[in-house]
């Protein structure tokens, strides 16, 4: 079991959890639409179409989530700031969906966004340019996080800067970005963002079909994200990111370099981040500065937590569970929702070390083929405290 | 001994030390030291607490920069000029005073990343096990004794396994210099015996240093010693030879 067989797709094969995960998240992404398009809006079975950018919502949360947990739960390199990558793509899609505004914006400009014909500006910004191109666009939403993650990652990595001081300088980064998007002069709407955003790819924005779209497209880049995340870690790579977590300096001396495995891991994590803010921007019709907020980036660190890091699905299941929480909260008791998340944070971090999906043992890695010999050569008892793991369950 | 690949035997230095000096904070935990060991050679290495034993490793295999002197490589590398890593691709295999593997590794995955070859990040990635590689690491598997517990996760292995399971990644690295610091500590007097033995096969076609305490331990090597005495040489010989030295008497032996 600890080495992946030749097949093809044998890191798939060899993961339960994954299985039961893509398994639910297959058939969510038939039955939402289903619910949604063939069921009567009088039935209570029916899905409103306002839940189903709010499905699709979670989902890009849900991928949020796991690009951190790829990092921080394999490498262990806790990001503070991941909101950042979250948001810049999120903004190169709003990017997008406001030149195809055209001239329906308030002022009826062909060209520019209403926003910079109210600061009286005379032409787009070089930075605009080619945001017009769906392609273009979307090329940007894995290139602008992913150039950062990397220029980020250089200096960082190389100048060995771990733990809590990396965290803090992510947070400084995030942080650095919220501010200066709040400038009106850098040319993306300041305060307000981007909004109003009209259609994508030719469909009217707010139209049914293209919120079930919306949807399903974040469900498979969620499963994308699994597969690219899940191949990672069973690959060689995998092995070595955690062993950089478990004992960084052995890692070094058996001639690895630490520094480029941080910053591949770093960088394909910031774009899957890019993805997840691009799919969200048009569900929720808005990106504005405050995704870039140093509370949003600890509260998905928080999401990972809570679902159990290391393993990928638990941080889907984090996300999914601590978004539809926030949503029935601030709904029902707006005022409870930061006591409910601060305490769910200190119980799982005092109760269940190992989050949600450590906890429950259908999600338990398939137990190691042990040889009989395995049992009868083990006459000496361990001496060394190990936390409980699923494979430790095995030994007598 | 057939588990090392066998490399023809050498008789130039495989480590070269001339003058080193490095002061941390005023102190200085290593002082002009200078000494040399030759290729094939197992060297022990003994000296009090603080005599910088630890750093001369650390010197050695780039985790440290020497203020002054050099540091030579097979008589042509200064590692003085690279990191460890690349010191490591070199041909040092640097095993650690307190016990390092990857704790939440199988055994089997712990002698698997130590595997020599490649180390880059894209050939990680895509990396499959050849079966000869697979051999490979059986064959070090049952050097070090831990076949029974290859599918065990390491942190659940004994103390003077986990030591095993460090040489173990050592000779998968099929390092020219083994650098081996306290090898025993923690073990049983016959995981020590044959810990000796395993030492003393892997030198001659590789160059062993051991830093040691366990003076019983150094006998057995049955090689060259040298004690370190506040950052330089105090003596060097056989360990008979040292053991009769006035001045080693004083700072180490007679304590």
């Amino acid at each position: 079991m600890t080495q992946p067989s030749n097949a093809p797709f044998s890191f798939l094969y060899q993961d339960r959890g994954g299985q039961i995960f893509l398994s639910l998240l297959l058939a969510v992404t038939l039955l939402v639409p289903i619910l949604n398009v063939a069921v009567s809006p009088e039935s209570a079975l029916h899905v409103p179409s306002y839940m189903v950018s709010l499905l699709g919502k979670y989902l890009c949360f849900a991928l949020l989530a796991l690009s951190v947990d790829l990092i921080w739960g394999f490498a262990g390199i806790l990001s503070l700031g991941h909101g950042a990558f979250f948001a810049l793509g999120g903004y190169a899609m709003g990017m997008h969906l406001m030149r195809q505004i055209g001239d329906r914006g308030v002022y009826g400009d062909p060209v520019l966004p209403d926003f910079m014909v109210f600061l009286n500006w005379q032409e787009l910004p070089w930075y605009w340019y080619g945001f017009d191109s769906f392609a273009f666009a979307a090329v940007m939403v894995l290139l602008v996080p992913g150039a950062l993650a990397f220029l980020f990652g250089w200096f960082a990595f190389r100048s060995r800067v771990t733990g809590v001081y990396l965290s803090i300088i992510t947070q400084a980064m995030t942080y650095a970005l919220m501010l200066a998007f709040f400038r009106n002069d850098m040319g993306f709407g300041g305060n307000n963002g981007l909004t109003d955003f009209k259609d994508i790819l030719g469909y009217d924005i707010q139209g049914d079909g293209t919120r079930l779209a919306l949807f399903v497209a974040s469900a498979l880049a969620l499963a994308l994200g699994y597969g690219v995340g899940r191949f990672i870690a069973a690959s060689r790579l995998g092995r070595v990111l955690v062993g950089v977590r478990d004992a960084e300096s052995r890692t070094r001396f058996l001639g690895y370099r630490v520094e480029y495995y941080k910053l591949f891991v770093f960088c394909v994590s910031a774009m899957l981040a890019g993805i997840a803010g691009a799919l969200y921007v048009p569900q929720v019709g808005i990106i504005n500065p405050s995704e870039f907020a140093p509370a949003n980036s600890i509260e998905i660190v928080i999401w990972v937590a809570v679902g159990g890091r290391g393993t990928l699905y638990g941080a889907v299941l984090g996300a999914i569970l601590i978004n539809y929480g926030k949503t029935y909260f601030t709904g029902a008791l707006p005022e409870a929702w930061l006591y409910v998340l601060g305490s769910l944070f200190i119980l799982v971090t005092l109760f269940l070390p190992k989050g949600l999906v450590g906890s429950l043992p259908a999600f338990s890695l398939p137990r190691k083929q042990e040889s009989p010999q395995a049992h009868a050569g083990e006459d000496k008892p361990s001496d060394t405290p190990h936390p409980p793991s699923p494979t430790s369950e095995a030994r007598p | 001994m057939t588990v090392l690949s066998a490399r023809p035997e050498r008789h130039d230095t495989i480590l070269y030390l001339n003058g080193v000096s490095v002061a941390f904070d005023g102190f200085k935990a290593l002082n002009d030291l200078s000494f040399y060991v030759e290729a094939g050679e197992l060297r022990a290495i003994i000296g009090p607490n603080g005599a910088g034993k630890t750093t001369m490793m650390d010197v050695i295999t780039g985790k440290t920069r020497p203020d002054s002197g050099d540091v030579y490589f097979d008589a042509m590398t200064d590692l003085t000029k690279l990191d460890e890593a690349a010191i490591a691709n070199l041909g040092v295999g640097r095993k650690f005073q307190k016990p390092t593997i990857f704790e939440q590794h199988t055994v089997f995955d712990n002698l698997e990343l130590a595997l020599a070859g490649d180390r880059t990040v894209w050939r990680a990635l895509f990396f499959r096990l050849s079966q000869e590689q697979k051999d490979r690491i059986e064959e070090v598997l049952e050097t070090i004794a831990l076949t029974a517990h290859k599918d065990q996760q390491a942190g659940s292995l004994s103390h003077g396994q986990k030591q095993w399971l460090e040489i173990g990644m050592l000779l998968m690295q099929d390092p020219e210099l083994l650098l081996v610091d306290e090898p025993v500590a923690g073990m049983t007097d016959a995981e020590t015996v044959q810990t000796a033995e395993l030492l003393t096969s892997i030198a001659g076609k590789h160059s062993v240093v051991v830093v040691e305490h366990d003076m019983d331990f150094v006998k057995s090597l049955n090689c060259r010693v040298t004690v370190l005495h506040e950052g330089s040489v105090l003596a060097e010989g056989s360990l008979d030879s040292v053991a009769a030295d006035e001045r080693v008497i004083e700072v180490y032996l007679g304590r």
